[in-house]
Parts: structure tokens; sequence; C-alpha cells
């Protein structure tokens, strides 16, 4: 019968397709799928437990849709049952209320829990002090300012592999999202509002960073590099630096915080030690509260 | 010299020779855009079809010629926002590493907004009041809406706020801000050019004309059902419905609000949600999602509603769950305004906020699972016809349920934190939005389009289509979905070539030409099914078997409606009716038919112009488009003589006139095959 072909040339088809983009996924880069530090290996772990759960629902959904439109497509066949005022059954749908709530039960919980084990504001667990970083969108590049090393960076992170990150976090700029995705998830960064994100990267490496929010002309630019290397790299790395970096004084700041895109990475030494709060309270009006959460 | 640039700005506002477009692609935009209603009116002035137009169509107040006129409006957007694809498609494929691709990074933001926008506004919601305009009267047994001139207005201001979106395209530039216009990005010190200002006001207009449609037809639904149709018995295109401009009414005043405030804070110098000043940017984002995702529901409430018929009609078999499919209504309604910060469970809320929200949306996933179930057991043991209309459907339950899934994933916050503004992202609202909404409207279409016009589509073009769509659409956000996995965010113009990013995307734009191929192959289906009417005529009114009160009328419509209201005494009145046959006997009626009216497209005038005016900051104009509307408000509320009425002995003349026309119809088809 032809309709039979039809739905074997299709199968086929998408077998095909399948075995196509399966070979050709294994062979590229996926960084989601290969997380390199504590906060992303979590959320993918999440990840795939939820996906699992889901199947519970989704596959039997496509069982079913295929089966009954299969099986009950007009063919002018009168042995299958056909019954046109058949409308309801409460015990079969009450199955599909109930089976789905309690799918959902679960799910809520594993998602009351992880929200909480997640929350990018909560300090992580481990021996060693968690190293501080401020971070300043700028029009359009990314400023990191490590107060307690006394350095600056433009579109270049670096931190020490297995330690803690502190990230406060604003925008001198509208609007943008951090996100190394193979560090940890995205927190916006906000003008006149300070948030916070804590990441441990637990393998040496270099993974690329970037905004995830527009924020004009030159967002696209907004990437930077994150060098994961070894304590004893990092504390080499800032010393250099604060030792021949030209220093970020008010002028260059302002020059610094003007629109540009495409920024090659510098480094800085001994910034103002209050140049990210200022950044923040500038967009407030005096004697108001800020927004510093 | 400053006398005249004095009165350049009062008379001209901001308006001058920088506003043409800068260069050669946004040039060919603007001619193309330009050459259409150019074209249109070279061919009515030839064909002399002015007058015909102007009193069949543009004064009308029939809801059947409304919904014609807001779908085809609808699918004029469809190429628009399609044709915006085409650009960022290609922009996407070739940006990498040192190319910087064909378009400016403000022209792609621009037309990245513009897309969001136009499918949205004016696709989407086009097509839905089309479909609401066209069927809900019929299928609830009613002649008219409750209010037909304000029905009229409500087009018509949907029309000018379209006018103003696209003008942007000739005159100035439009939003490059992303389709929801987040300050402090959107406000004047980051967007300083016109393009905001575009989006507020073409939204605001066409968002009023949303606002007072709703109530229209709120009002409709509730009081002017026909007798014997209490509310358990209404077809469940009419429940969704309901449900749908229940959202609207209760989500567009955030919308029309949380606007105003911007253009406060743009043209006035407030600080509502300036960076600065006091102002709080995430009152906005709160505001704007608290219309966004009600506004989401209202798209895919009447597409589930749509794919309810579908499904019982071409499954031959009474709708499975009825009373479970109301309660799914109701509690999508409800959950759809508990749901809104789970667009922004990056902003850093505590785990308290993100948790509640996020299991709120996981929640919807309930009733919507059981109106997915509802339909496959309304097939079951039915004897389905695969037509397109269910092919459509088949295809929604395959895009949905992927998409879907994905939902769940980012209603969790910290699987969010992760795929937030990435492309996976955006493979799950398009999968959503175009098979929860887009498919539906095209079954509608399908569907509905013999009631409308007499003539039903060609099926093998419409069969066609539908797989390229299906294709094309899996085709092209697939993809996406792997992209998000690799860290792609949305609205990127341009990315490094060592992101192994390019093959994808090319793959992406693939599937958008497949689409293309699809909608070019529903023109054709238009054509073809046009010229070749004869072959395909609707002669009984009921090419489908159908269920609902629409299909016991004569096809097309006649302009009266239902020469006798028809008699419900259960679900599915027609279906019912048809295996009792009994003849209708009583006698008819007078009926009043409201007058044509100019008048709404005087008001629609009057709000274009105001938005213009506000645009440029041309105040006189302003001035005069608000009173324009002030006074033509006054005018018609003095009329008292806005409807005529067709005599009962009228009526029965031209009811039993139609029915021997369509019996000529069915001789001369027998003569002619």
């Amino acid at each position: 019968m032809s309709s039979k072909k039809k739905v074997l040339g299709l199968g086929l088809a998408v077998l095909v397709v399948l075995i196509i983009s399966g070979s050709y996924l294994s062979s590229v880069n996926i960084p989601l799928l290969q997380p390199r530090g504590i906060v992303a290996d979590k959320e993918f772990r999440l990840l795939l437990s939820v996906t699992g759960i889901m199947c519970i629902v989704v596959i039997p959904v496509f069982i079913l849709l295929g089966y009954i439109v299969w099986k009950y497509r007009d063919t002018n066949n009168s042995k299958k049952k056909y019954l046109p005022d058949w409308d309801s059954n409460r015990y079969i749908e009450g199955l599909w209320w109930i089976i789905p709530s309690i799918i959902i039960f679960i799910l809520s919980i594993i998602t009351w829990n992880a929200t909480y084990a997640l929350n990018p504001f909560n300090p992580l667990a481990s021996t060693e002090k968690a190293l501080n970083i401020q971070v300043i969108a700028l029009d359009w590049k990314w400023l990191f300012i490590y107060p307690s090393e006394k350095v600056a960076s433009i579109n270049k992170l670096v931190i020490p592999v297995n330690r803690p990150v502190h990230f406060y976090l604003t925008s001198d700029a509208p609007m943008n999202s951090f996100w190394i995705p193979q560090l940890s998830g995205q927190i916006y960064s906000m003008p006149g509002m300070q948030t916070q994100l804590y990441i441990m990267a637990n393998r040496e490496g270099h993974y690329r960073g970037w905004s995830a929010n527009i924020s004009g002309i030159g967002f696209a630019s907004m990437t930077f590099d994150t060098a994961v290397t070894s304590d004893i790299n990092f504390n080499h790395w800032a010393h250099q630096v604060d030792k021949t970096a030209p220093k970020l004084t008010n002028a260059a700041y302002s020059v610094l915080s003007r629109p540009s895109s495409y920024v090659a990475p510098k480094y800085y030494s001994h910034p103002q030690p209050n140049l990210f709060n200022d950044t923040i309270s500038k967009y407030m009006v005096p004697g108001k509260q800020g927004m510093v959460m | 010299m400053g006398l005249i640039s004095i009165f350049a700005n009062f008379w001209l506002g901001k308006l001058n020779l920088q506003a043409l477009p800068p260069n050669a692609i946004q040039w060919f935009g603007a001619i193309l855009m330009l050459s259409v209603p150019i074209g249109l009116a070279l061919l009515l002035t030839v064909k002399k079809k002015w007058k015909w137009l102007y009193k069949e169509w543009l004064t009308t107040q029939d809801p059947k010629k409304i919904g014609v006129m807001y779908i085809l409006v609808a699918l004029a957007m469809l190429l628009r926002g399609g044709a915006d694809v085409m650009f960022m498609k290609t922009q996407q494929s070739i940006s990498v590493g040192h190319n910087m691709g064909i378009l400016s990074a403000s022209h792609f933001q621009q037309i990245v907004s513009a897309h969001g926008t136009i499918m949205i506004f004016f696709v989407a919601m086009g097509l839905m009041f089309g479909l609401i305009n066209l069927i809900v009267p019929l299928q609830i047994g009613a002649r008219d809406v409750a209010f037909p001139f304000l029905n009229a207005t409500s087009f018509w201001l949907f029309f000018a706020g379209m006018i103003l979106v696209n003008a942007s395209l000739v005159l100035g530039d439009f939003a490059a801000t992303g389709w929801l216009a987040y300050p402090p990005l959107s406000e004047l010190r980051y967007s300083p050019t016109v393009g905001v200002d575009y989006w507020i006001w073409s939204l605001e207009i066409a968002g009023a004309g949303s606002l007072l449609a709703a109530i229209n037809f709120l009002v409709t639904i509730f009081k002017m059902r026909v007798k014997g149709m209490n509310f358990m018995k209404m077809p469940m295109f009419v429940w969704s419905v309901l449900g749908s401009l229940m959202l609207v009414a209760f989500a567009f005043p955030i919308l029309t609000v949380t606007l105003g405030l911007l253009a406060l804070d743009r043209d006035l110098g407030t600080h509502f949600f300036t960076a600065g000043g006091g102002g709080n940017m995430m009152m906005y984002v709160n505001l704007i999602w608290a219309w966004g995702h009600p506004e989401v529901y209202i798209l895919v409430l009447p597409g589930f509603g749509v794919f309810s018929e579908v499904v019982s009609t071409f499954a031959r078999k009474r709708l499975f769950g009825y009373t479970s499919m109301v309660w799914a209504i109701g509690a999508i309604v409800l959950l759809s305004f508990l749901v809104w910060l789970h667009h922004f469970f990056t902003m850093g809320a505590g785990s308290d906020v993100n948790a509640f929200f996020g299991i709120m949306t996981m929640i919807i996933a309930i009733p919507t699972g059981v109106k997915i179930f509802n339909w496959l057991f309304t097939m079951y043991r039915g004897k389905i016809r695969l037509e397109s209309p269910i092919l459509w459907f088949i295809g929604f339950v395959v895009i949905f349920t992927i998409g879907g899934m994905a939902g769940v994933l980012l209603a969790v916050p910290p699987i969010d934190f992760q795929l937030h503004n990435s492309l996976f992202l955006v493979a799950h609202f398009h999968m959503m939005i175009v098979g929860g909404v887009l498919f539906a409207d095209f079954a509608a279409i399908t569907y509905w389009f013999p009631k409308i016009f007499g003539f039903k589509l060609n099926e093998k073009l419409g069969r066609f289509t539908f797989w390229c769509w299906l294709i094309g659409f899996l085709t092209s956000f697939i993809p996406l979905y792997i992209l998000g996995f690799m860290g792609a965010t949305r609205r990127l113009n341009h990315y490094s070539a060592s992101l192994g990013w390019q093959q994808l995307f090319i793959v992406s734009a693939i599937g958008a030409a497949i689409i293309g191929l699809g909608v070019g192959a529903q023109i054709l289906q238009f054509v073809v099914s046009i010229i070749q009417r004869k072959n395909n005529l609707d002669t009984t009114g009921d090419p489908w078997d159908g269920r609902s009160l629409e299909w016991s009328t004569p096809s097309p419509v006649p302009f009266y409606t239902f020469a006798r209201l028809p008699h419900v005494t259960e679900r599915d009145a027609f279906w019912v009716a048809k295996r009792q046959k009994v003849e209708d006997k009583r006698p008819y009626e007078d009926i009043a038919i409201p007058k044509n009216s100019p008048l709404s497209m005087v008001i629609a005038l009057g709000a274009f112009l105001l938005g213009f005016g506000i645009v440029w900051h041309i105040w006189w104009l302003a001035v005069s488009g608000l009173l324009t509307i002030i006074a033509t408000i006054i005018i018609r509320s003095m009329d008292e003589e806005t409807e005529y009425v067709l005599k009962a002995s009228d009526v029965e003349r031209l009811d039993k006139q139609y029915r021997m026309q369509t019996k000529t119809r069915e001789t001369k088809l027998a003569v002619e095959v």
C-alpha cells in the first residue's frame, strides 16, 4: 500500500537525518555539554534529570499520536471501531490530569531545591577563600577589577582553578547579561544596581564569555576570554600586571567608558578603590537608598 | 536663517532629509514598501474599483468582511516579517570573523526588533482577530457583534498601527532594541532616534484596537449567544476565544500604561525607567512581561480552539473531554498571570521568588498536556480524514511538544541561567508561537475558507505547503537549540569564526528558505484556488461535514448571516440537527443591520496622525489628530440612525433566492462535469 511505503520512506529519511546530525554533533564543541566549573556542572546535571523526567509524558504523546493517527485514519475499513459519540470518560481523563500533576509535583520539588542550592548569590563551599572580582559592563566591553590584587583588565578574565570566585556586577551602560557558559549560568549587570555570582572552575583552560543581553550596536563584540590557571600562575599574572600595566585613573576610566567595539584585552594597575561603588552610586539620586542586592 | 529653522521646526518637528534611508539596502526596503500601496492604488484606478472598495470594504461594519480585512493585512505582514527573516538569516550565515555581513549592526538590530514586533502584533494578533470576527458570531448564532462600529474602529486602529510601523522603513528608523525595548537601552540617552517612538506609538494604537475588540467580543459572547446555547454548549473555539479575550482585557491596559510611561520618559524627561534619576528599569521589565506572558496565551488559546474544532470535525467524532478542556482553559487563563517573572530569573531575585515563578510556570504544562491528550482521544476510535487542516494539527503536536519540553527546562531557574537569551530560548518560543498559533491559523484558513468565499482551497498545494513548513521549520529551529547549547545568544549580528557556529546558522537559513518555498506555495494555492474555484465550489454550505452552527448557513455567508436564528439544544448543534433532519418552519423576522460608516476610518486616521506627530515632535499634527478623534466620536454619537431594517418578507425572499442559487450552482456544476 502506498501510504505504508510513504510512512516507511519518512521513517528512513528521519533516520538518515538523525545519523548525519549525530555524527556532526559528536565532532563539534558544545560548551553547555562540557561544563568546566562546579556550578555549570550542577546546572548541566539538573538539565539532564529534568529532561529525563519529562520524557515520561513526552514519549507516550509521540507514540499515541503516531498510533492513533495511523490506526484510525479513514480507510473504508469497517472493521475498525467507530464511536462518534464517545466523548468522555472520567477515569481516562483523570489519568491525564493526575499523572502529569505527579510529574510536575516531583519536578517542583527538584526545582525548589535546585533554585536554593544554585542561587548565584550563594557562596560556594570551599576551603579556599573566595577571590573577589568587580565586573562593570561598559559600552561595549567588560571591565574586571581585582580589588585585593589591585589590578584590572578589559575583556580578559584570569582566575585561579579550584578556588571560588565571587563576582560583584554592575553596569555603566545599558543592561547586559554576564555569561561564561562552561563555568556557570548568567546574571544581569544593571546600571545603578549590584548583582552577585559565585563560580568555581575545576579545570584549567580558556573559556569564552560574553553578554547575553542586547545593549546597543557593539553588543556582538562584548566577548572575553576567561583564562583558568593554577594559583601560582594567577598570582604571577596579578603581580606582573601590578608592576607593568598603566594605572586605571579616573581619567583613564572615563576614556574607557566611552562607546567602543571589538576592544582587545588590556590590563591596568591600581584601579581607584571606590571605582565600582562610585559607578553604582552615580546612578542614584543623592540621599536615596539604592538597589544594592 | 533662524526664522526659517523655527518655521521648519514648527511645521516639520524633527523631520528632515536625514530621515530618508541612509544606504542602498535600506532604500531597497523603503521602495519595496512603497511599491505595495502605490501598486494597489494604480490597480484600483485602472480597474475603476475605488467606489467598490469604499462601499463594500472600507466602510463596512460587517464582521465577516472585517475579518477578511484583518487576515489580508496579517498575511501581508507575514510577508514583511518573512522578508526580515531573509535579511537576518543571510547576515547570520555570512557575518563571521573578518566578514561583517551585509547589514550594519544597527540595521540588523532594527530588523530583528521589527520582525518580532510585526510577527506578534500584526501577524499573530491580526490572524487571531480576523478569525474571531469571522467565526465567533457564526458559532454562537449571532448576526453581528455587540458594537459593530467599535469593531470596525478596532480594525482600523490595528491598520493605523501597521502603517506606522511600516512608515519607519521610509522615514527615520525603527527601534534597535529588541522587540520589547528594555530600558535603559530604549531611553533617549541610548536610543536618541525616532525608532523607539515608532515602536511605542504603533503598539499604543494597535493595542488600543485590540483592547476595544476584546471588550466588544466579550460582550458579544456573554450577551448575544443564541437561545439555548448556554456556556457549556458553546463550541470549544468560542471558549478558547473567551479565555483569550479575558486575558486581552486584563493584560493590554498594562501594555498601554507601560509604553505610555516610557513615552513620558522619552518626550517629557521623566524618570520612570531611566538609569539614574531614581528610575527603575526592572520595573519596566516586570510590567512589560506582566502583559507579555499573558500575550503568549492570548495568541495560543484561540489556536487551541481551532484545533479542537478541526480535530473533532476531521475525526468525525465529538470532542473528547469537553469539560476538561474548559477547565484547562480556565487554569491557563489564571496561571498565565502568575508566571511573568520567568522571563528574567537572571535579574538576581531571591530563591523564593525564582522558585515560586518557576513552579507556577511548570504547572501550566498540566492543563496544556490535558488538552493534547484530549485531542488525541478525540481521534481515537474516530474516522480521521487526513486532509491538510488535520495535518497542521499533527505538525502542531510534534512541534509544540518539543517546544513545551524546552519550556519546562527554561522554567527551572538554574537551567534558565544557562539558556536565557540564548538561541535555545529563541527556538523554544518560535516552536510555541509558530506551532501553536501560525499552524492553527493556517489550519483555520483552510478549514473556514469555503464558508467565507464559497469554495475550497486547493488541497494538493495545501499539503505541499504543510510539508514545506514542517520540514523547513524543523530544519531552521532544531539547529538553534544546538546553537543555544553552544552558547550562541540571540540578536547577534556578528560572531567569531572560532566558535564553530557558522555551519548550523547556514542549516538554519536553509530551513528558512524551505519555509519561504512553503509561503510561495501558499500564495500559489490562493491564486490557483481562485482561478479554479468552479472545481471546488461549496454548494452545500457544509463542505467538511461540520458540527457547529457556522456550517448551517449557505457559503459564502449572506450579509444578514442567519435568515432565521438557529435553534440550539445541545453541543455540536448543527451535527445534532443534521441527524434529526428537522425542517425549519418558523416564520422569518425583521433583521436590523448596521449601516456602513467611514467614521471608523477617520478615527484611525486621527490616531495615525497623532502617533506620527508625536514620533516626529510635530505637535500641530498630533493635536489635529487628537481633535479629529474626539470630533469624530462626538459626531458619531449624535447619529441615531446607524441601522437599517431588512424586512421579514425580504429576508424570506433572499433566503429562498439564496437556496435557489445554490441549487442552480449545483446543476451548473453537474452540466460542466
